[in-house]
């Protein structure tokens, strides 16, 4: 398989699918998102990204608001395409 | 007066005794916005005691149900996601489940978001309490096109599911049934535990083998061993003082060996829900817009969610002129002054002086606290009336990027806002803020927000001394305080604060219809508390007052407060004040608009047809007014806000903080103002 490229969740642009590939904020921080949904593995569709301001995420069914500050810790990539969406 | 509850107090066991009679003792578990205030409200709604956690600001809620000669004690769980420590919510859940060993623990989750939900029965099932599952929002979940089967989740998940429609009253009798013959027999308590991750089993089999023999009850060694590879840091820090230094560092080498395990645990945790929820959960996810999704293109979008926003707030604040204002004017002429008079003409021969100290001390106190009803209640139900309805934390979406700049949390936007009507809900309503440091800042800000009564007397006394650059100067003035209050925030934020914030992380729930029963209920409780916890600060602070302007006599201007306002006229002439205007800002301490009233006493010359005013205006600076107003508008908060921030942050110490600070402010901005007038040769 061949490793994908991976980015960070606030480069995503509204509309846009990924899933979660790294959470880079220590443990505190990964348990906090884990217990929201965002976990690596989960499926997460972006709803809004304006320029300033908080990102707005649909996870397991929940939307969330995220700062652009967490939103910059968290590494995505593109998603598998035969994979059912779970995400909505 | 104390409402703290025993949370450790002895009870009788079902288990232990069988008698009919004995206590069964139920938590009442789940993540926010789940509804579960609905189920607790439901299950215990006249035998509730609302409190705090020992030691915390977070609200405490028990209630009690008998039924069939059982005797439930339900308490209601903080809300949270997991029962890592991240949070005073989180440590008191499962400080709770580990120390009062709850019979049975009945977690309500969200059936339209099942999956997020069931990460923290993932972590529940780690505990010791057997545990129920309710199913609520079944019919959310189908209006979303989930199809969920109860018995099929039951089978996979080897525990008691009950689903529920809570707002409509479903399922709640089967939920509290099953609920009560699972603690009845805990024995037959035996669920699929989530096991951690393949690549992670020896190292968490390594530290529990260090642990054994440490962990002193009611711990587990395998919860402890599960939550040091998290990283919790309660639990690290206990582990540490528990263990002999050898096996301490041991461990520590591991854990830092496997710092990624929270990682592999999180996800393990998820793969044991989809494993759970697979045969039981069809989810088509077909991609339809949902009614959440349509609403949210205007609400939460960054020009129309303002627009929304600011009718919503011509709409509370309509609200707060059309009726509480009018039922606050007849309670004081119809209730309060009423009494006042009766009283007076009661007691006139009998005791002069204990009719002064019961018709203004004690009525005075009591006046002030009666009023601050109505408007309250508006508040208090427009607040869980949004809250309810899921806009609350859109507000807090869409304020947060301007709200981020003074360092504080979007949900801070709202109370803020409601301080210009009063600052006691804006104090109180801070609790919406999770985090503490947040929610403390809120707090120590709110009485910078210019409330009703300040800007009454801005109405008043503008015209006053400026005649037709009223408008301007009143505007200035409210300028200055919101500059104030966001020069203090940055200030605060980047000493006091500094480091403390958590990452803005808030889910955005589902709108629903508001459920007028919970409402009913926040609206209720905080009422109530206010006029219990802070009507007695008030009554006392009000009768102090009355005392220093009363004594020695024979009137105000020869009392102990007089010649207190007297002893500080060095710093009055710095802000070029008269005693008499010091007294006036002193007296607004009972309440802002006392200060017009004070001044109405003090420069009252006598003379027919000269008010007050027309006095003040002939000598009276206008740089002494402007400096009187500032100080007056940024001046330390009244009593009752005084009141609430002392119950809501349950510390004298930043209650006192937040009121010299204040006061620091107040009074340099006089100085400056004062001073800065005269430099510029402005109405010397």
């Amino acid at each position: 398989m061949l490793k994908q490229q991976q980015t960070f969740l606030d480069q995503i642009d509204p509309g846009m699918r990924a899933v979660v590939s790294e959470l880079r904020g220590g443990r505190e921080f990964a348990s906090r998102l884990a217990g929201m949904g965002i976990s690596v593995g989960s499926q997460i569709k972006v709803l809004q990204n304006p320029a300033h301001g908080s990102l707005l995420v649909l996870v397991r069914d929940t939307r969330i608001a995220l700062g652009r500050g967490v939103a910059a810790k968290i590494l995505v990539r593109e998603p598998d395409h035969e994979q059912p969406d779970a995400a909505e | 007066m104390s409402n703290q509850m025993q949370p450790n107090e002895p009870i009788r066991r079902a288990g232990t005794t069988g008698s009919p009679e004995s206590t069964i003792l139920v938590g009442l578990a789940g993540q926010p916005n789940v509804g579960k205030s609905t189920v607790f409200n439901l299950l215990t709604s006249l035998s509730q005691h609302v409190g705090n956690w020992p030691g915390k600001t977070v609200e405490r809620r028990e209630g009690s149900l008998c039924r069939d000669g059982m005797h439930l004690r339900i308490v209601d769980l903080p809300g949270t996601y997991s029962l890592t420590a991240n949070s005073d919510e989180e440590r008191i859940a499962r400080d709770f489940i580990v120390h009062d060993e709850p019979d049975v623990v009945v977690m309500i989750a969200d059936a339209s978001a099942l999956e997020r939900n069931l990460y923290l029965l993932a972590e529940l099932l780690v505990l010791p309490a057997p545990v129920v599952l309710g199913l609520n929002m079944m019919d959310v979940a189908r209006e979303q096109g989930i199809h969920i089967e109860p018995h099929v989740l039951e089978a996979a998940l080897g525990l008691p599911v009950i689903p529920l429609v809570a707002i409509r009253n479903q399922g709640i009798s089967e939920l509290i049934d099953t609920a009560e013959s699972l603690a009845r027999e805990p024995a037959t308590f035996r669920p699929v535990r989530p096991e951690i991750a393949e690549s992670h089993r020896e190292v968490l089999a390594q530290v529990r083998a260090l642990l054994t023999e440490h962990v002193p009850d009611p711990y587990q060694d395998e919860w402890i061993a599960l939550k040091l590879l998290e990283g919790d840091r309660e639990v690290t820090d206990k582990a540490q003082s528990w263990l002999p230094e050898n096996n301490w560092s041991s461990i520590a080498v591991l854990l830092k060996e496997h710092e990624d395990a929270v990682l592999d645990i999180a996800s393990g945790r998820y793969d044991w829900i989809a494993r759970m929820v697979r045969a039981a959960v069809m989810h088509p996810g077909l991609g339809q817009i949902s009614l959440t999704d349509r609403l949210d293109r205007i609400v939460v979008h960054p020009l129309w969610g303002l627009l929304l926003l600011l009718a919503m707030f011509t709409l509370i604040f309509w609200l707060t002129f059309t009726v509480a204002m009018p039922i606050q004017h007849w309670l004081d002429v119809n209730v309060v002054e009423q009494l006042q008079g009766w009283l007076a003409a009661t007691l006139v021969n009998v005791s002069p002086w204990l009719a002064d100290l019961l018709v203004h001390g004690v009525l005075g106190g009591v006046g002030i606290v009666v009023t601050f009803a109505p408007i309250l209640v508006v508040f208090f139900t427009v607040l869980a009336f949004l809250e309810d309805t899921g806009y609350l934390v859109r507000v807090a979406y869409v304020m947060d990027r301007f709200m981020h700049l003074l360092g504080l949390h979007g949900k801070s936007f709202l109370p803020l806002f409601l301080g210009f009507g009063c600052n006691v809900p804006a104090v109180m309503g801070a609790r919406v803020i999770d985090s503490q440091s947040g929610h403390l800042l809120t707090i120590l800000l709110a009485p910078l927000v210019p409330c009703s009564a300040r800007l009454l007397i801005l109405a008043l006394l503008t015209p006053v001394f400026f005649g037709d650059q009223a408008v301007v100067v009143s505007w200035s003035l409210i300028s200055l305080n919101m500059l104030v209050l966001a020069v203090v925030g940055i200030a605060l934020n980047h000493t006091v604060f500094r480091g403390q914030h958590a990452a803005f992380i808030m889910e955005l729930p589902l709108y629903h219809l508001p459920n007028l029963l919970s409402i009913g209920h926040f609206v209720w409780n905080n009422t109530w508390a206010f006029l219990r916890k802070a009507g007695t600060i008030i009554l006392l602070a009000s009768i102090v007052v009355w005392a220093l302007s009363s004594f020695p006599g024979p009137d105000i201007e020869q009392s102990y407060l007089a010649r207190f306002g007297q002893s500080l006229t060095p710093i009055g002439k710095l802000m070029g004040m008269d005693w008499r205007m010091i007294v006036a800002l002193i007296s607004s301490f009972i309440a802002k608009e006392n200060a017009i009233a004070t001044l109405g006493i003090l420069y009252a010359t006598g003379e027919e047809g000269r008010g007050f005013a027309e006095t003040m205006a002939a000598v009276v600076s206008p740089a002494t007014a402007l400096s009187f107003l500032a100080v007056i508008m940024l001046f330390i908060p009244c009593v009752a806000t005084v009141a609430v921030m002392h119950q809501e942050t349950r510390s004298w110490r930043w209650t006192l903080f937040g009121v010299l600070l204040l006061l620091l402010i107040a009074l340099s901005a006089g100085v400056i103002v004062y001073q800065g007038a005269r430099w510029l040769g402005i109405g010397v």
